[in-house]
């Protein structure tokens, strides 16, 4: 239940923003539980975000596997 | 898309089960144990317990928020539902069962059972039809907990209140570790939960138990990497709490999130189904906020509930003491289709996930 899907802010308005959350889904969320603006990727559980993701900590994620990788290589 | 594509690359998952198995001891057997129905999805899901060396077993605590809701608590809503309240709650506690009955034979009796994706949904629904009084069944651990607290704290309609069944996944996690027989090597902690509370309320079982732990993400290459992290400890000695999940979870977790918990709750001793009651690992409405809390509202408190029904083992399971197809039931009495216990109800309860992804699995 506590599974958490990302998503990218379309619009935003007070509390509430409609997001994209791929392959055609959008809906309204509740974004009062983090600091996000327009064009930001949100982790939305049950209707709410909470927490804003960077896509450079993504990216970060997948360098230290890569890393991690190459060094079985060796 | 292909960024997304490469947390589940098969390659790189095959190279970190080759670290697993160079660092893995080769002596002894390692339990390592998860407390997240999502990260037993993905086990299951992606076959991962097959690309683990024999010794290392990992295994499902209680990670189903719906599943440890005593009956009681159930119990509580039927008897709103009877009186005539709109019972407002997400779509997998519907089938959860009380001492006899769930909601959705409430529902199919003819109360008013309503499933919602989102509370703000149950919240529009009491707006628009205001001459009834509206309960929303608030469950769940830390990461649904906070959407309680700021709707809590914000402008509700007067026909509304909360049911609050929000129980703390840390006191879970520490009963654990005294559960006779069970002699964990090292906790996953769960991604989503700490996206909230963030890595300090972990620290006391490295620090206080030597406990390996490592806050994981959802993806198989998460998963693996967080069995990767624990065996690695294990085989230097070196215990910490490591994050594996850095790119959501922070170290302080969600201020914003804790700063309305901390507003809205008092945490309290709670009732958790096939474990009994563990100190401080309930939420409950502040005094403040006790207009919004269904018990006081109504006046109704069940303290007793029917909690496993005869020869299911979901209180075994639950504390991961034996895996679903250790229990008679499973798959014969006890069927996702005609659920006994609540562990095959809701699509994170350990049976219900073998059921759906490894009924072949031993």
């Amino acid at each position: 239940m506590c599974l958490a899907i990302p998503a990218k802010i379309l619009s935003l308005e007070a509390d509430k923003a409609q997001v994209d959350f791929g392959q055609g889904v959008s809906r309204e969320v509740n974004v009062s539980l983090v600091d996000a603006k327009l064009g930001d990727y949100v982790l939305v559980h049950a209707g709410y975000a909470i927490q804003v993701l960077e896509e450079k900590d993504a990216l970060e994620t997948l360098s230290l596997w890569n890393e991690l990788l190459q060094a079985s290589q060796e | 898309m292909e960024q997304t594509l490469k947390f589940r690359d098969p390659e790189l998952a095959n190279s970190i089960a080759l670290k697993i198995k160079a660092v893995a001891p080769k002596q002894g057997h390692f339990k390592i144990c998860h407390v997240c129905g999502t990260h037993e999805w993905t086990i299951t899901h992606f076959g991962l317990r097959s690309l683990l060396p024999e010794n290392v077993e990992v295994i499902a605590g209680p990670g189903c928020p719906v599943c440890i809701v005593p009956a009681a608590e159930i119990d509580e809503a039927l008897l709103l539902a009877k009186q005539g309240k709109v019972i407002t709650c997400f779509g997998d506690l519907l089938r959860v069962p009380g001492s006899k009955f769930s909601l959705i034979d409430a529902k199919a009796a003819g109360a008013d059972v309503r499933i919602v994706y989102a509370l703000s949904d149950a919240i529009k629904m009491a707006e628009k039809e205001n001459s009834k009084d509206f309960v929303f069944f608030a469950v769940g651990f830390e990461t649904t907990a906070p959407i309680t607290a700021v709707e809590a704290l914000g402008h509700l309609p007067a026909n509304f209140s909360f049911l609050v069944s929000h129980r703390l996944i840390p006191p879970a996690m520490k009963l654990l570790l005294s559960v006779e027989d069970l002699k964990l090597n090292g906790f996953i902690a769960p991604g989503h939960v700490s996206a909230i509370i963030g890595l300090k309320p972990y620290e006391i079982f490295t620090k206080n138990y030597n406990m390996p732990t490592v806050v994981a993400g959802f993806e198989p290459i998460d998963v693996l990497m967080s069995i990767y992290l624990i065996l690695k400890q294990i085989n230097t000695g070196d215990i910490r709490l490591e994050n594996e999940y850095s790119r959501v979870v922070h170290p302080e977790g969600n201020k914003k999130a804790l700063d309305l918990m901390e507003k809205a709750f008092e945490v309290t001793a709670g009732n958790w189904r096939g474990i009994g009651e563990l100190p401080n690992s309930a939420l409950q409405l502040k005094e403040s906020l006790k207009e919004y809390d269904t018990r006081k509202k109504y006046n109704i408190q069940i303290k007793q509930g029917e909690d496993v029904h005869r020869g299911c083992q979901c209180h075994q399971v639950i504390v991961g003491k034996i895996r679903p197809n250790q229990c008679p039931m499973f798959l014969k009495s006890c069927t996702p289709a005609n659920p006994v216990g609540a562990c095959m109800v809701s699509s994170e309860g350990t049976c219900r996930v073998w059921a759906k992804n490894v009924a072949a699995q031993t």
